[in-house]
């Protein structure tokens, strides 16, 4: 993308913010400039510090040190109030939010105009309101149907939503928190054209996020932040995708590749499956998994992937249809049967599902075997031989913690992610369930969690795969499905799939409408 | 400006300290109504300390009001630490000392060493299976335990009058609504001659140490303490949820029913529908003033027994009404609910924006 000429406006700057937590230094004297008609990428892994530094510049935290300075327009530049979002919302910085911050129950229009109005003229300025909407939205592509409780828009729409919120509010600058998250490849592609538009009318953008292809495609310059401090400052057009990666670890780094595999026998498969209710629910959904390969499961978040899930982690009960495992059909399939049979099961909320937050690492570790006897002996516990064998395993596995003994909640989520794969993996598991594995784990973690699953793989079990990252399927999977609608596509070879083709299986159009 | 930011792990000392301190907190701020009252604040407590520590009456006394509070303490951090909510060991304390009283007033006969242990056992049955119909509830159908168990208080309290005052009712009574006197080989042994402290205590601390080894050192205290931190967690990877409710349920109901065998078999002798000043409710205060420490609960039932024998004593002197010890136990309650904002967060101060402007 060709530049801004570097005289533009400077519209907002951030000189040496500091901000620790504890023993924690979430940001360490970082300092930051944005110009006019700027897009700017924040890149870094998680727990980089990013999120807390869009946070100081909102007001939603106070930096113990540095200062933020806006473009006051024709008055020059002034510092910005500290821990004041109000103050932030009128220097017309803009925020939106990784989880939204809709009410769900109000119209698009309600929700854009909350907080806007004074409460003595609220008739008065609804027209005036609207009129200035319809026009943004004209002008910028973010169309929306104002009048739709939020409740019923899509996640894409939702995001628009907040987007139109900022401008109304006329922002100058508008930060977004790892906006490509929860959309399709389409939808994401949809929403940079909309940023480019927008910045071309001179907004000034930063977008916060740790996938390099969007990064390079679509921002005009990027700060890579590592371990609370900012670690380059770079146009776009002068990097690329490998420098970028190494900047954002700090080494570098080999990403896993699969190797062709030779399929087994089917191993576990599950025939005309229903199960839940509502939008989650599964209809119908035949599946084969052969031994020695990794079976993808795509879809857009919130289209049945919880609620397969659940029911092959042995969570939710079947409405119709049975599950085989060796060509027969499971006697029980509550957890503990699902974890007896040779089940490795790795829940896609880890914090929730994964880990009891409270009980130290090596409880953990233990928890799926507690009852076994290298766990117990006549009901109680054989802490000794537990602390050893979660040393062995914090070495194998590379947890990063304390100690043995410290408690799961205080490790960070790819360390979090270790202990269940530590776990599971460890007694050589049949099948392998990874849902969502990667998710919100950085560079390092991920491809940690890519090599453990092919490592699986490579020992002939089966593994299921489900991700909303297209790139991780397709490198990763022998075969993809996509699902929508609760409904389950067949699997075809990943060589034979692009990710358009899965973009639009994902959105729900069927093969022949694709062709 | 006020700030609240999370703090990492919380230290034994940190939780020991915030706990003595809601205590300290509670006396100081129980001193306002004092002061209202004419009364020397000071002179007060000195009285209360008396009551409770001054002689060795005073202090066995103090013991023997203990005993019941720990059980009840033990039954409320047991379930609380599954967080089952059981607000209902008034209830289990009666129906553990019905059933003692059912059993040590003749219904069997023989030496002490088969009755104790049969009118022991017996409570604690009964108190286990009235908590077990609100678990059942809660894991079969949702049912909100916190609403069941306490209704259930009220239930099984008609159920004991009705029993004291028809099928139970001592004939010897005078007409009283009280049950037939616990045989003397039924009865659990005296402390010490001529005071009324008796084996229950030792029953107590034994329940504490219990409970403790149970929590820490077994398998079935892991189940419990992984389903109270993370139930979601604990199903998913394969702890039986629902059995392990059902054996938090038994055992708290239990505790409180051991409870309830003591007052009736250790001090009272016999039975009666006001056998119990809220011992029940009390062991929720005791449980959460202990941080749910099995342990901590024996020093926190301590604490509230000598605020209750204290104040007893001090109003027996001063003419001030003894329900200002329900007043300082509420306030330690609600102390220790407000500390532990203080143990999960830092409270910092800001310079308000205002200021900071003046200052440049």
């Amino acid at each position: 993308m060709t530049e801004p000429t570097r005289d533009t406006a400077l519209v907002l700057k951030l000189e040496g913010i500091t901000k620790r937590f504890g023993a924690l230094t979430a940001n360490d004297g970082i300092t930051l400039d944005l110009r006019k008609g700027e897009i700017l990428a924040l890149l870094g892994e998680n727990g980089a510090g990013k999120t807390t530094l869009m946070n100081i510049l909102f007001g939603h935290y106070v930096a113990d040190e540095g200062r933020v300075m806006v473009s006051d327009g024709a008055k020059g530049v002034r510092e910005l109030e500290p821990g004041s979002p109000h103050a932030a919302l009128e220097a017309g910085i803009g925020m939106v939010h990784q989880h939204f911050t809709l009410a769900e129950n109000l119209s698009a229009l309600d929700n854009i105009l909350l907080g806007t109005e004074r409460l003595a003229s609220v008739r008065s300025a609804r027209a005036p309101a609207r009129q200035k909407l319809q026009d943004l939205m004209k002008r910028s592509g973010l169309t929306v149907n104002l009048d739709m409780r939020v409740s019923q828009l899509s996640v894409g729409e939702k995001q628009r939503v907040e987007i139109l919120k900022a401008l109304y509010r006329d922002a100058r600058v508008l930060v977004l928190d790892e906006p490509t998250a929860v959309l399709t490849p389409q939808e994401s592609d949809t929403l940079f054209a909309i940023l480019k538009k927008l910045s071309a009318e001179g907004l000034g953008i930063i977008f916060i996020s740790h996938k390099l292809a969007e990064v390079i495609a679509s921002s005009h310059r990027v700060a890579v932040l590592r371990g609370g401090a900012k670690v380059a400052d770079l146009a776009t057009a002068d990097c690329d995708r490998r420098q970028l990666a190494e900047l954002m670890v700090g080494h570098a780094i080999s990403e896993t590749a699969r190797e062709p595999g030779t399929p087994g026998a089917t191993l576990f498969s599950l025939n005309t499956v229903s199960a839940g209710s509502g939008r989650d629910a599964l209809r119908d959904v035949t599946l084969d998994l052969k031994s020695g390969e990794i079976l993808g499961i795509a879809g857009v978040s919130g289209n049945g992937q919880t609620m397969l899930a659940r029911v092959i982690s042995g969570l939710e009960p079947l409405k119709a249809g049975e599950m085989q495992l060796d060509g027969k059909a499971l006697a029980a399939s509550d957890a503990r049967s699902m974890i007896d049979m040779g089940f490795a099961r790795i829940p896609e909320d880890r914090h929730h599902d994964g880990i009891v937050g409270a009980m130290s690492v090596s409880e953990n570790l233990a928890i799926e075997a507690i009852r076994k006897p290298e766990n117990q002996r006549f009901g109680l516990l054989r802490f000794a031989d537990m602390a050893s064998r979660a040393k062995e395993m914090i070495k194998a596995y590379d947890i990063r913690c304390q100690s043995e003994d410290s408690p799961a909640r205080l490790l960070s989520g790819g360390n979090i992610q270790k202990i269940v794969l530590a776990r599971t993996l460890e007694t050589e598991p049949r099948v392998v369930l990874a849902a969502q594995p990667s998710r919100g784990l950085d560079v390092g973690a991920t491809s940690e969690v890519h090599r453990r699953l092919l490592d699986a793989r490579a020992r002939g079990a089966g593994v299921i795969l489900i991700s909303e990252d297209l790139d991780e399927l397709m490198r990763l999977s022998d075969r993809i499905a996509v699902i929508h609608r609760g409904e389950l596509s067949s699997a075809d070879p990943a060589e034979t799939l692009d990710r358009g083709t899965l973009g639009l299986r994902m959105a729900g159009h069927s093969t022949e409408d694709a062709a | 400006m006020i700030r609240f930011e999370p703090r990492g792990p919380v230290s034994l000392p940190r939780m020991i300290g915030v706990s003595v301190a809601a205590a300290v907190v509670a006396l100081v701020l129980a001193a306002i109504p004092m002061l209202f009252a004419g009364l020397s604040v000071f002179g007060a407590y000195g009285l209360m300390v008396k009551g409770a520590f001054g002689s060795l009456f005073a202090f066995t006394e103090m013991l023997t009001r203990a005993s019941p509070l720990i059980l009840t303490g033990l039954a409320a951090a047991v379930a609380f630490r599954a967080k089952l909510w059981n607000i209902g060991a008034e209830g289990q304390l009666y129906a553990g000392a019905l059933a003692a009283v059912a059993v040590g007033t003749g219904w069997v006969s023989g030496p002490s060493y088969v009755l104790i242990p049969a009118v022991v056992l017996a409570g604690a049955l009964a108190g286990g299976l009235v908590m077990l119909g609100p678990t059942l509830l809660k894991t079969r159908l949702g049912v909100d335990e916190v609403v069941t168990t306490l209704l259930l208080n009220f239930v099984t309290i008609l159920f004991v009058q009705m029993m004291l005052e028809g099928p139970m009712k001592d004939p010897m009574g005078m007409g009283w609504p009280q049950s037939e006197p616990i045989l003397d080989e039924a009865a659990l042994p005296k402390l010490m001659d001529r005071m009324r402290i008796h084996f229950g205590l030792i029953i107590a601390l034994l329940s504490s140490l219990a409970v403790y080894f149970l929590l820490k050192r077994t398998v079935w205290g892991f189940e419990i303490r992984a389903v109270g931190e993370n139930a979601a967690a604990a199903r998913h990877a394969g702890i039986p949820v629902t059995a392990t409710f059902v054996r938090v349920g038994l055992l708290s109901g239990a505790l409180a029913g051991l409870a309830g065998v003591g007052e009736v078999a250790g001090l009272k002798g016999y039975l009666t529908a006001d056998l119990s000043p809220g011992f029940g409710y009390s062991g929720i205060v005791v449980a959460m003033l202990a941080g749910l420490s099995p342990i901590g609960v024996v020093f926190a039932a301590l604490f509230i027994a000598s605020i209750f024998v204290g104040a007893d004593s001090m109003s027996r002197a001063t003419g001030v009404s003894n329900y200002l010890a329900d007043l300082i136990v509420a306030m330690a309650l609600l102390c220790v609910l407000v500390s532990g904002l203080f143990l999960r967060f830092r409270i910092r101060f800001v310079g308000a924006p205002a200021a900071k402007e003046a200052a440049e």
